[in-house]
Protein backbone atom coordinates (compact mmCIF):
# COMPACT_ATOMS: atom_id res chain seq x y z
CA UNK A 1 0.00 0.00 0.00
CA UNK A 2 1.72 3.43 -0.91
CA UNK A 3 0.67 6.28 1.83
CA UNK A 4 1.16 10.11 1.42
CA UNK A 5 3.23 12.18 3.99
CA UNK A 6 0.20 14.09 4.79
CA UNK A 7 -1.54 10.53 6.54
CA UNK A 8 0.92 11.44 9.96
CA UNK A 9 0.74 14.19 12.28
CA UNK A 10 2.76 17.14 11.57
CA UNK A 11 5.24 15.98 14.65
CA UNK A 12 5.65 12.50 13.70
CA UNK A 13 6.74 14.13 10.22
CA UNK A 14 9.31 16.02 11.96
CA UNK A 15 10.74 12.74 14.16
CA UNK A 16 10.44 10.59 10.87
CA UNK A 17 12.26 13.44 8.67
CA UNK A 18 15.19 14.04 11.62
CA UNK A 19 15.51 10.17 11.51
CA UNK A 20 15.92 9.92 7.77
CA UNK A 21 18.31 12.97 7.54
CA UNK A 22 20.61 11.80 10.18
CA UNK A 23 20.56 8.16 8.48
CA UNK A 24 21.47 9.68 5.03
CA UNK A 25 23.98 12.44 6.62
CA UNK A 26 26.02 9.82 8.23
CA UNK A 27 26.03 7.87 4.73
CA UNK A 28 26.72 10.63 3.45
CA UNK A 29 30.28 11.38 5.83
CA UNK A 30 31.23 7.51 5.58
CA UNK A 31 31.20 8.04 1.88
CA UNK A 32 32.94 10.74 2.03
CA UNK A 33 35.34 9.64 4.47
CA UNK A 34 35.95 6.69 2.23
CA UNK A 35 37.36 9.34 -0.61
CA UNK A 36 39.67 11.40 1.68
CA UNK A 37 41.16 9.29 4.40
CA UNK A 38 44.60 8.47 3.61
CA UNK A 39 45.51 4.32 3.71
CA UNK A 40 44.12 1.56 3.99
CA UNK A 41 43.30 1.02 7.36
CA UNK A 42 41.57 4.21 8.22
CA UNK A 43 39.59 3.90 4.83
CA UNK A 44 37.38 0.94 6.33
CA UNK A 45 35.88 2.65 9.14
CA UNK A 46 34.45 5.34 6.88
CA UNK A 47 31.81 3.01 5.84
CA UNK A 48 30.62 1.40 9.50
CA UNK A 49 28.81 5.14 9.74
CA UNK A 50 26.78 3.82 6.85
CA UNK A 51 25.91 0.46 8.51
CA UNK A 52 25.70 1.21 11.42
CA UNK A 53 23.21 4.61 12.51
CA UNK A 54 23.04 5.27 8.99
CA UNK A 55 21.36 2.26 8.34
CA UNK A 56 19.82 2.52 11.99
CA UNK A 57 18.07 5.76 11.26
CA UNK A 58 16.66 5.32 8.22
CA UNK A 59 14.95 2.29 9.51
CA UNK A 60 13.23 3.80 12.89
CA UNK A 61 12.37 6.27 10.11
CA UNK A 62 10.67 3.52 8.36
CA UNK A 63 8.94 1.57 11.22
CA UNK A 64 7.76 5.44 12.35
CA UNK A 65 6.24 6.72 9.36
CA UNK A 66 4.55 2.90 8.17
CA UNK A 67 3.49 1.85 12.00
CA UNK A 68 1.78 5.24 12.29
CA UNK A 69 0.27 5.36 8.72
CA UNK A 70 -0.79 1.95 8.48
CA UNK A 71 -2.46 2.33 11.89
CA UNK A 72 -0.48 -1.39 12.96
CA UNK A 73 2.68 -2.39 14.49
CA UNK A 74 5.11 -2.50 10.66
CA UNK A 75 8.52 -3.20 11.74
CA UNK A 76 10.19 -5.76 9.66
CA UNK A 77 12.87 -3.54 8.74
CA UNK A 78 14.60 -4.41 12.26
CA UNK A 79 15.44 -7.50 10.23
CA UNK A 80 17.31 -5.39 8.07
CA UNK A 81 19.46 -3.54 10.53
CA UNK A 82 20.15 -6.85 12.20
CA UNK A 83 21.28 -8.72 9.53
CA UNK A 84 23.25 -5.61 7.78
CA UNK A 85 24.80 -5.80 11.49
CA UNK A 86 25.71 -9.58 11.92
CA UNK A 87 27.00 -9.71 8.15
CA UNK A 88 28.90 -6.48 7.76
CA UNK A 89 31.93 -8.18 9.79
CA UNK A 90 32.57 -10.94 7.65
CA UNK A 91 33.56 -8.85 4.11
CA UNK A 92 35.26 -6.38 6.84
CA UNK A 93 37.65 -9.03 8.01
CA UNK A 94 37.84 -10.68 5.05
CA UNK A 95 39.11 -7.00 2.98
CA UNK A 96 41.28 -6.21 6.15
CA UNK A 97 42.88 -9.66 6.74
CA UNK A 98 43.85 -9.36 2.99
CA UNK A 99 45.37 -6.16 3.41
CA UNK A 100 47.17 -7.33 6.29
CA UNK A 101 48.76 -10.55 4.29
CA UNK A 102 49.64 -8.26 1.35
CA UNK A 103 51.28 -5.58 3.73
CA UNK A 104 52.95 -8.27 5.81
CA UNK A 105 54.22 -10.33 2.83
CA UNK A 106 55.81 -7.05 1.07
CA UNK A 107 57.78 -6.58 4.63
CA UNK A 108 55.36 -3.29 5.18
CA UNK A 109 57.06 -1.74 8.02
CA UNK A 110 53.85 0.27 8.78
CA UNK A 111 52.00 -3.04 9.85
CA UNK A 112 52.30 -5.27 12.92
CA UNK A 113 53.77 -8.53 12.63
CA UNK A 114 52.25 -11.82 13.28
CA UNK A 115 52.31 -12.53 16.69
CA UNK A 116 54.32 -15.66 17.13
CA UNK A 117 53.28 -18.85 19.23
CA UNK A 118 55.27 -17.23 22.24
CA UNK A 119 52.90 -16.80 25.41
CA UNK A 120 53.12 -12.97 25.63
CA UNK B 1 12.35 -31.19 23.36
CA UNK B 2 13.38 -27.40 22.38
CA UNK B 3 17.10 -27.53 21.78
CA UNK B 4 17.86 -24.25 20.72
CA UNK B 5 15.02 -21.69 22.67
CA UNK B 6 16.64 -18.92 21.88
CA UNK B 7 16.63 -19.38 17.85
CA UNK B 8 13.08 -21.05 18.19
CA UNK B 9 12.09 -17.46 20.14
CA UNK B 10 13.91 -15.28 17.46
CA UNK B 11 12.35 -17.54 14.34
CA UNK B 12 9.03 -17.27 16.06
CA UNK B 13 9.86 -13.15 16.06
CA UNK B 14 11.20 -12.69 12.67
CA UNK B 15 8.27 -14.82 11.08
CA UNK B 16 5.82 -12.57 12.58
CA UNK B 17 8.15 -9.34 11.36
CA UNK B 18 8.23 -10.96 8.08
CA UNK B 19 4.07 -11.25 8.14
CA UNK B 20 1.37 -10.04 10.09
CA UNK B 21 0.58 -10.39 14.07
CA UNK B 22 -2.22 -12.59 13.89
CA UNK B 23 -3.00 -16.54 15.34
CA UNK B 24 -2.60 -18.13 12.38
CA UNK B 25 0.91 -16.96 11.93
CA UNK B 26 1.51 -17.39 15.27
CA UNK B 27 0.97 -20.85 14.85
CA UNK B 28 2.72 -21.42 11.75
CA UNK B 29 5.59 -19.75 12.61
CA UNK B 30 5.80 -22.08 16.02
CA UNK B 31 5.73 -25.09 13.57
CA UNK B 32 8.35 -23.57 11.74
CA UNK B 33 10.84 -22.63 14.48
CA UNK B 34 10.17 -25.27 15.82
CA UNK B 35 10.63 -27.88 12.97
CA UNK B 36 14.21 -25.74 12.09
CA UNK B 37 15.33 -26.02 16.03
CA UNK B 38 15.19 -29.40 15.04
CA UNK B 39 16.78 -29.44 12.30
CA UNK B 40 19.18 -27.12 13.87
CA UNK B 41 20.03 -29.70 16.76
CA UNK B 42 20.47 -32.78 13.67
CA UNK B 43 23.58 -30.52 12.66
CA UNK B 44 24.98 -30.46 16.14
CA UNK B 45 27.05 -27.82 16.48
CA UNK B 46 28.36 -26.41 19.73
CA UNK B 47 25.94 -25.28 21.81
CA UNK B 48 26.98 -21.81 23.25
CA UNK B 49 26.45 -21.62 26.99
CA UNK B 50 24.53 -19.02 28.02
CA UNK B 51 24.19 -18.69 31.58
CA UNK B 52 23.29 -15.02 32.65
CA UNK B 53 20.92 -14.36 29.23
CA UNK B 54 19.16 -11.62 30.91
CA UNK B 55 22.12 -9.52 30.57
CA UNK B 56 22.02 -9.42 26.67
CA UNK B 57 19.71 -6.74 26.68
CA UNK B 58 21.77 -4.61 29.09
CA UNK B 59 25.28 -5.44 26.73
CA UNK B 60 22.43 -4.28 23.85
CA UNK B 61 21.95 -1.12 25.24
CA UNK B 62 25.66 -0.16 25.95
CA UNK B 63 26.55 -1.30 22.50
CA UNK B 64 23.75 0.93 21.44
CA UNK B 65 24.66 3.96 23.47
CA UNK B 66 28.71 3.53 22.64
CA UNK B 67 27.85 3.46 18.50
CA UNK B 68 26.40 6.65 19.05
CA UNK B 69 28.91 8.13 20.81
CA UNK B 70 31.33 6.64 17.84
CA UNK B 71 29.65 8.05 14.94
CA UNK B 72 29.37 11.50 16.25
CA UNK B 73 32.93 11.24 17.33
CA UNK B 74 34.35 9.15 13.58
CA UNK B 75 32.07 11.82 11.71
CA UNK B 76 34.04 14.45 13.26
CA UNK B 77 37.48 13.09 12.43
CA UNK B 78 36.05 13.05 8.46
CA UNK B 79 34.69 16.18 8.99
CA UNK B 80 37.60 18.14 10.01
CA UNK B 81 40.00 16.33 7.32
CA UNK B 82 43.23 17.90 7.34
CA UNK B 83 42.63 20.66 9.49
CA UNK B 84 43.22 18.78 12.83
CA UNK B 85 45.39 15.61 12.78
CA UNK B 86 44.29 12.77 13.89
CA UNK B 87 46.26 9.13 14.67
CA UNK B 88 45.65 5.98 13.66
CA UNK B 89 47.50 2.96 14.77
CA UNK B 90 47.08 -0.67 15.48
CA UNK B 91 46.66 -2.16 19.05
CA UNK B 92 46.74 -5.60 20.00
CA UNK B 93 44.36 -6.47 22.75
CA UNK B 94 44.86 -10.04 24.82
CA UNK B 95 41.69 -11.65 25.61
CA UNK B 96 40.53 -13.95 27.93
CA UNK B 97 37.17 -14.78 26.33
CA UNK B 98 37.62 -18.29 24.71
CA UNK B 99 34.06 -19.37 23.47
CA UNK B 100 33.71 -18.69 19.64
CA UNK B 101 30.13 -17.30 20.08
CA UNK B 102 31.64 -14.46 22.72
CA UNK B 103 33.70 -13.56 20.48
CA UNK B 104 31.82 -13.37 17.42
CA UNK B 105 29.52 -11.20 19.01
CA UNK B 106 32.11 -8.82 20.48
CA UNK B 107 33.52 -8.68 16.86
CA UNK B 108 30.77 -7.80 15.69
CA UNK B 109 30.64 -4.96 18.54
CA UNK B 110 34.02 -3.89 17.62
CA UNK B 111 33.33 -4.10 13.78
CA UNK B 112 29.92 -1.96 14.33
CA UNK B 113 31.15 0.60 16.60
CA UNK B 114 32.80 3.24 13.94
CA UNK B 115 36.29 4.20 14.70
CA UNK B 116 37.36 0.79 15.54
CA UNK B 117 38.35 -2.41 13.26
CA UNK B 118 38.61 -6.17 14.27
CA UNK B 119 41.70 -6.80 12.11
CA UNK B 120 42.46 -10.45 13.00
CA UNK B 121 41.70 -12.52 15.99
CA UNK B 122 45.04 -15.10 17.37
CA UNK B 123 43.80 -18.30 18.83
CA UNK B 124 47.30 -18.98 19.81
CA UNK B 125 47.81 -16.11 22.18
CA UNK B 126 44.10 -15.67 21.98
CA UNK B 127 44.61 -12.03 21.38
CA UNK B 128 43.42 -9.44 18.82
CA UNK B 129 44.59 -6.98 16.48
CA UNK B 130 42.31 -3.94 16.20
CA UNK B 131 42.81 -0.70 14.31
CA UNK B 132 41.93 2.29 15.99
CA UNK B 133 40.63 5.46 14.04
CA UNK B 134 41.95 8.52 16.49
CA UNK B 135 43.53 6.73 18.94
CA UNK B 136 44.37 8.96 22.12
CA UNK B 137 45.49 6.72 24.49
CA UNK B 138 46.39 2.77 24.07
CA UNK B 139 45.52 1.62 27.57
CA UNK B 140 42.13 3.63 27.45
CA UNK B 141 41.28 1.45 24.35
CA UNK B 142 42.27 -1.40 26.09
CA UNK B 143 40.53 -1.26 29.19
CA UNK B 144 37.26 -0.20 27.21
CA UNK B 145 37.22 -3.29 25.86
CA UNK B 146 37.98 -5.63 28.78
CA UNK B 147 36.07 -4.05 31.33
CA UNK B 148 33.05 -2.83 28.97
CA UNK B 149 32.11 -5.96 26.89
CA UNK B 150 34.55 -8.49 27.65
CA UNK B 151 33.66 -8.45 31.13
CA UNK B 152 29.94 -8.75 30.30
CA UNK B 153 30.51 -11.02 27.54
CA UNK B 154 32.55 -13.57 29.93
CA UNK B 155 29.34 -13.14 32.39
CA UNK B 156 27.05 -14.22 29.68
CA UNK B 157 28.74 -16.73 28.28
CA UNK B 158 30.45 -18.75 31.21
Amino acid sequence: MIYSAADIPVWMAVVVAFFVLAGAALALIGAIGFLRLPTFYERIHAPTLATSWGTGGIMCASILFFSVAGGRLVAHEVLIGVFITVTTPVTFMLLARAALHRDRFENNPKVPRRTGPVKL
Amino acid sequence: MLPYPLLTVFLLVMWLLLNRFTLGHVLLGGMVAVCSSWAMAALRPDKPKLRRWYLLPKLFGVVMLDIIRSNIAVSRVILQGRAKEHRSAFINVPLELRDPTALAILSIIVTGTPGSAWLEYDSRNSSVLLHVLDLVDDDEWRDLLKNRYEKLLLEIFS
